[in-house]
C-alpha cells in the first residue's frame, strides 16, 4: 500500500494506520501523522455535533490528485488519508493524515501540504449542531491563503 | 442531457439534490447557470454567488469551461473538510 485513501464513517485507529505504513518498510526512517477532531466550539458558538457530507467519486479523485502533486515535490514513501463522513460527535476524529519518508523534512511537509489542499479541494462539507440550530460553516479564508502559500 | 448535482448548504437552499436538463444551446456552465435561474428564478441569488464552485466529471472548474451532453456538472459552496 503506498497510496491509500479511505472514505468512511466508522472511526479509525492511530496505531492500527501508523503500523500499517510501518508494516515491511524498512526504507522510511520517519513517520508523520496528522489527526483532526471535532472541537466543542467555532466562532463564540457551543458546538454539540458535526455531520459531515461529500461528493462521492470527486472526493477520491481530488486526493488522488493531491498525492500525486505532493509525490511530485517530495521524496516520500506511504500516504494514507482518511477522511469521515455522517454524524460525528465531539472529540471524535474526523480526518487522518499519514506520510513516511526516508528523512523526516518530507513527510512533515508533505503531510502539511495534503492538509492544506485538502481543506481547499477536496469536496466535504460541515454542518455544526451549534446551540443556536444547524449551521453550515463558511470557508476560511486563511485556508485559502494557507494553501496559497505552496503555489 | 446534462446531469446536475448540489451539495449542501445549496442543496438545502435550492431543496433539489440533483436534475437533468437537455444539453442543447448550453456551452459553458455560466450558460447552464442561465438555463437554471431561467428554470426557476427564485434560484437566481445563489447562482449569482460568487463564491459558488463547479465541478465537471469531478473535477473543479471555472464558469468559462465548456460542457457537453453527457457530462455530470456539480455546483456546491466552498468546500470546508478536514
Amino acid at each position: 500500500m503506498n497510496n491509500s485513501i479511505s472514505i468512511q464513517t466508522k472511526d479509525f485507529s492511530l496505531a492500527d494506520e501508523v503500523a500499517l505504513l510501518e508494516q515491511d518498510n524498512e526504507i522510511d526512517g520517519a513517520v508523520v501523522t496528522f489527526t483532526g477532531r471535532v472541537r466543542n466550539q467555532n466562532e463564540g458558538l457551543k458546538v454539540s455535533g458535526l455531520f459531515l457530507e461529500h461528493y462521492p467519486g470527486m472526493t477520491e479523485l481530488s486526493l488522488e490528485k493531491i498525492i500525486t502533486s505532493a509525490k511530485e515535490r517530495w521524496n516520500i514513501g506511504r500516504i494514507k488519508i482518511i477522511h469521515r463522513v455522517g454524524q460525528l460527535k465531539i472529540g471524535e476524529q474526523i480526518v487522518f493524515v499519514g506520510v513516511t519518508s526516508k528523512h523526516r523534512q518530507d513527510a512533515f511537509a508533505a503531510n502539511e501540504f495534503i492538509m492544506d489542499f485538502l481543506k481547499v479541494k477536496a469536496p466535504f462539507w460541515k454542518k455544526e449542531l451549534t446551540e443556536e440550530g444547524e449551521k453550515w460553516l463558511g470557508a476560511r479564508s486563511t485556508d485559502n491563503d494557507k494553501a496559497k502559500q505552496w503555489c | 442531457m446534462i446531469k446536475i448535482v448540489f451539495f449542501a448548504a445549496l442543496r438545502e437552499q435550492l431543496d433539489c439534490a440533483e436534475l437533468t436538463v437537455p444539453a442543447a444551446d448550453i456551452a459553458t456552465i455560466n450558460q447552464l447557470k442561465q438555463v437554471l435561474v431561467g428554470l426557476n428564478p427564485l434560484w437566481q441569488t445563489y447562482f449569482e454567488n460568487k463564491a459558488l464552485l463547479s465541478a465537471v466529471n469531478h473535477d473543479m472548474v471555472d464558469g468559462e469551461h465548456s460542457i457537453k451532453s453527457g457530462d455530470e456538472v456539480a455546483f456546491f459552496p466552498p468546500v470546508t473538510g478536514g
